[in-house]
C-alpha cells in the first residue's frame, strides 16, 4: 500500500515535471549552449570560422565597449540606490503606518502600473516628457516657459524611468521583511532614548538586510539588462551595455561578437553582485531563505 | 518621601470605548507598585500613557512634579519592559545593554563599566557577546531589565514581564525582582493579571477592573479588607454566596443565603433587612470538625466531594446539605484530617468576624 502511494507520488511528480524541465531546456539552456560555442569562434584572414578568445578580447581591447560596461554597471548601482532609498519609506508606510485594511489596498495600487507591458509604460513617459507633450504643454499654458525644453533623452530622465520600472522589485521584498518587524521593537528603541535615524540604522536596516540584499541583486540585473527604458528615455546617447549587444546581432549581423557579449554581460555582473554581498559581509543561502 | 510619579483623572478614550477611565494615583520613591486586573482591563494603555506612547484624552501624568504632556518617550525619564521584552535580536547582549546609554553620548569607557556593572548585578556577568537568541528565557528577562536599569530611569515599567516564561522559572524570577529592586531604589510600576505576583512583590497593588481602580492598597489589606465584590471575587480564592439580610444586629447582620442557610457575619457597611447583598468566604476560614466548646462560630454539615491534594495547597470540595453549591475549603497538613475520606459527612465552622459581606448593587 505505501510502496504503491509512493510509485503513484512518483508519477505524479514526473508528469507535472516534465513539461517545465523541457521547457528549461530546450528554450534556455540549448540555445545558450550554442551561444557559448558561437561566442568562441570567429572568422580568420581567409574566412573560415576557427576558435578563438578574439570576441573576448575585443571587449577589453577597444576602450568603447568596457567604458560602456562600466557605465552601465555604475548608473545600476546608482538607480538601485535610489529605488531602495524611494522604496524604504514607502514599504515602511504600507506596513507599519497605514491601517490594517488599506495595506492591500496600497500594495494593490503598487502592482497597478505593472499591469501594462514596460513598452507601453515607456511610452507614457514619453507622451509626458517629450518638446510637444503634456508636461510642456501645460507649463507653456500657465507661462513659465515661452518655448518648449526637451526633457526626453538624458541621463536624469533615463534614471528616473529605470528607477520606476524597478520600484516594485524593490518595495516587495521590504514589504516582506518589514511585516515580521516587531514594533516593540521600534518602541523599545524609542524608549530607550533613540531619534528616527537611530531607529533607521540600527534597528530597521539591519533588520530588513535579507529583504535589501534580494531586493538590490534583482533590480541590478534588471536595470543592468534593461534595453527598452534606456533605449527609449535615454535615447542614441545613453550608451547602455545592451545596445551594444543589441547592435552587434541586429546592426553587424556579428553573431559571435554579440553573443560574446553577451556571455560577459553574465559573467561580469555576477562578479559585481558577488563584491557587493562580499563587501557588506552578506551570505546568498541567507538572503535566499 | 518623595512622589515619583502623580497620575491625576487619566483617561483614554479609543473611538467610543473608555479604556482607561478617571484613574488617579500617586507612587512614592522607591516603591514596587502594582497594577492588577484581568485581561483587557486597560493595563498595558495606562502604561503606555505613562510611558509616552499614547496621549491621554483628558488628565494629566506629573513624573517627579514635571508635567509629562507633549514630551516623547524617548525625552521621559521612565522606560519600559514590553510584555515580549523586545531586545534588539541583530545586536549582541552588550549592545543592547549599551544602546540607551550611546544614545546619550556617554563616553566608550563610562558605557562599558556601566553595562559590566549591571550585566554582573543581573547575574550574567559574562555573557556580553552571546547573541539574544542564545539566551534562555530567565536570561532574556534579566537583560532585558539591565538594558532599563542600566539608563537609571526615575520610574521602571514593567509590562507583565514573566508573563512569558513557564511556573517554576516565573516563581524564581518573581522572588529575584523583588530583591533587584529592593537592592537598586528604583521605583516600579508592574502590571501583571496574575495576583501572586502582586502580591508577593508590591509594596501597594491597584486593583483594576474595566478602566477603574476598584481598590489601592496594600497586598495584606486587598487580601483581609477587600473593599468591593470585584475584588474580593479577584484577589485569592473566595467562596461566594448570595443572600438577603435576615435580621441586624450592632455590628453583624444576620443573612439567609439563597439555599437556606442561616450565618451571622460582620458587615462593611449599614444594612438593612431585606437587602440583597454577597457574602464571601476565604477557604483557610473555614474549620473543619471545629471544637464543639468554641463560642461565636456558625456552624453547618457537609459532605465531602472530593480531597484534592497538593501539598501546603490541598482543599477540600464540600456541599452543603441540602444545597448544590460546592464549596472549597483549605485542608491543613498537619495530618490531623488524613480520616476525611469523599462521601464523608462532616461539619465546618467559621468565625463571624472571617466573612464579608457587600450590599448587591
Ligand atoms: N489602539 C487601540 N484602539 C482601540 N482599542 C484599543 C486600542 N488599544 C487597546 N484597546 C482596547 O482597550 C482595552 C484595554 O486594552 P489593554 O491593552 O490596555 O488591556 P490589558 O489590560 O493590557 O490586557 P492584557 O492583560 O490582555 O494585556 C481593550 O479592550 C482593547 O481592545
Ligand atoms: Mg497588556
Amino acid at each position: 500500500m505505501k510502496a504503491s502511494r509512493k510509485h503513484h507520488f512518483q508519477w505524479t511528480l514526473a508528469f507535472f515535471l516534465t513539461p517545465v524541465v523541457l521547457w528549461l531546456f530546450l528554450l534556455i539552456v540549448l540555445p545558450h549552449i550554442d551561444l557559448l560555442f558561437m561566442s568562441f569562434r570567429t572568422k580568420d584572414d581567409s574566412g573560415s570560422m576557427v576558435w578563438s578568445f578574439s570576441n573576448y578580447m575585443l571587449f577589453f581591447k577597444e576602450p568603447i565597449y568596457w567604458l560602456t560596461f562600466v557605465r552601465t554597471v555604475l548608473y545600476s548601482i546608482l538607480v538601485t540606490f535610489l529605488t531602495f532609498t524611494i522604496a524604504l519609506p514607502v514599504a515602511f508606510y504600507i506596513t507599519k503606518v497605514s491601517r490594517p485594511r488599506y495595506q492591500v489596498f496600497l500594495t494593490m495600487l503598487l502592482l497597478l502600473p505593472f499591469w501594462v507591458s514596460e513598452l507601453v509604460r515607456v511610452y507614457g513617459w514619453m507622451i509626458l516628457l517629450r518638446e510637444s507633450g503634456v508636461i510642456n504643454h501645460f507649463l507653456m499654458k500657465t507661462g513659465l516657459l515661452d518655448k518648449p525644453i526637451e526633457m526626453l533623452y538624458n541621463d536624469v530622465t533615463m534614471i528616473m524611468g529605470l528607477v520606476y520600472t524597478s520600484m516594485l522589485f524593490m518595495v516587495v521584498p521590504l514589504i516582506g521583511v518589514l511585516e515580521n518587524l516587531d514594533d516593540s521593537l521600534i518602541e523599545a528603541a524609542y524608549d530607550l532614548g533613540a531619534n528616527m535615524w537611530t531607529i533607521l540604522f540600527r534597528i530597521i536596516i539591519p533588520h530588513a538586510v535579507p529583504g535589501i540584499v534580494s531586493g538590490s541583486i534583482v533590480v541590478f540585473m534588471l536595470t543592468l539588462g534593461d534595453y527598452l527604458t534606456p533605449n527609449l528615455m535615454g535615447g542614441k546617447n545613453s550608451l547602455w551595455f545592451t545596445e551594444q549587444i543589441y547592435n552587434q546581432f541586429i546592426a553587424s549581423f556579428n553573431w559571435n561578437q554579440g553573443s560574446a557579449f553577451g556571455f560577459l554581460l553574465l559573467a561580469l555582473s555576477s562578479l559585481v553582485i558577488w563584491a557587493g554581498l562580499k563587501l557588506t559581509n552578506q551570505k546568498l543561502s541567507k538572503v535566499v531563505k | 518621601m518623595q512622589i515619583d510619579l502623580s497620575v491625576l483623572s487619566v483617561t483614554k478614550i479609543f473611538d467610543a470605548f473608555t479604556a482607561v477611565d478617571a484613574v488617579s494615583f500617586e507612587v512614592n520613591q522607591g516603591e514596587f507598585f502594582s497594577i492588577l486586573g484581568p485581561s483587557g482591563c486597560g493595563k498595558t494603555t495606562l502604561l503606555r500613557m505613562i510611558a509616552g506612547f499614547t496621549e491621554p484624552t483628558s488628565g494629566a501624568i506629573h513624573i517627579r512634579g514635571e508635567d509629562m504632556s507633549g514630551i516623547a518617550p524617548n525625552k521621559r525619564p521612565v522606560n519600559l519592559i514590553f510584555q515580549h521584552l523586545a531586545l534588539f535580536p541583530m545586536m549582541s547582549v552588550e549592545q543592547n545593554i549599551a544602546f540607551g546609554l550611546q544614545r546619550r553620548r556617554e563616553n566608550k569607557t563610562d558605557i562599558r563599566k556601566k553595562v559590566r556593572a549591571i550585566l554582573e548585578r543581573v547575574g550574567l556577568p559574562d555573557y556580553g557577546d552571546r547573541k539574544v537568541d542564545q539566551l534562555s528565557g530567565g536570561q532574556r528577562q534579566r537583560i532585558a531589565i539591565a538594558r532599563c536599569l542600566v539608563l537609571n530611569p526615575t520610574v521602571l515599567l514593567l509590562d507583565e514581564p514573566l508573563g512569558a516564561l513557564d511556573l517554576k522559572l516565573r516563581e524564581q524570577m518573581k522572588v529575584e525582582l523583588k530583591k533587584l529592586q529592593a537592592q537598586v531604589g528604583t521605583t516600579f510600576i508592574y502590571i501583571t493579571h496574575d495576583q501572586s505576583e502582586a502580591l508577593v512583590m508590591s509594596d501597594h497593588v491597584a486593583v483594576m477592573n474595566e478602566g477603574k481602580f476598584e481598590q489601592l492598597d496594600t497586598p495584606q489589606n486587598l487580601y483581609n479588607r477587600p473593599r468591593t465584590p470585584f475584588v474580593a471575587r479577584f484577589v485569592g480564592e473566595n467562596n461566594a454566596w448570595s443572600g438577603s439580610v435576615h435580621r441586624c444586629g450592632e455590628s453583624n447582620v444576620e443573612v439567609r443565603t439563597e439555599e437556606g442557610l442561616v450565618f451571622r457575619t460582620k458587615a462593611e457597611e449599614r444594612l438593612q433587612p431585606g437587602q440583597r447583598v454577597d457574602l464571601f468566604l476565604r477557604p483557610e476560614a473555614m474549620l473543619i470538625q471545629p471544637d464543639p466548646g468554641l463560642p461565636g462560630l456558625n456552624r453547618f454539615d457537609v459532605v465531602v466531594d472530593s480531597i484534592l491534594f497538593d501539598g501546603a495547597n490541598s482543599q477540600l470540595l464540600v456541599t452543603p446539605l441540602k444545597s448544590r453549591r460546592e464549596l472549597v475549603v483549605a485542608l491543613p497538613q498537619n495530618r490531623q484530617y488524613d480520616y476525611i475520606k469523599a462521601g464523608d459527612k462532616i461539619e465546618i465552622g467559621w468565625d463571624t468576624n472571617s466573612g464579608i459581606c457587600f450590599l448587591q448593587r
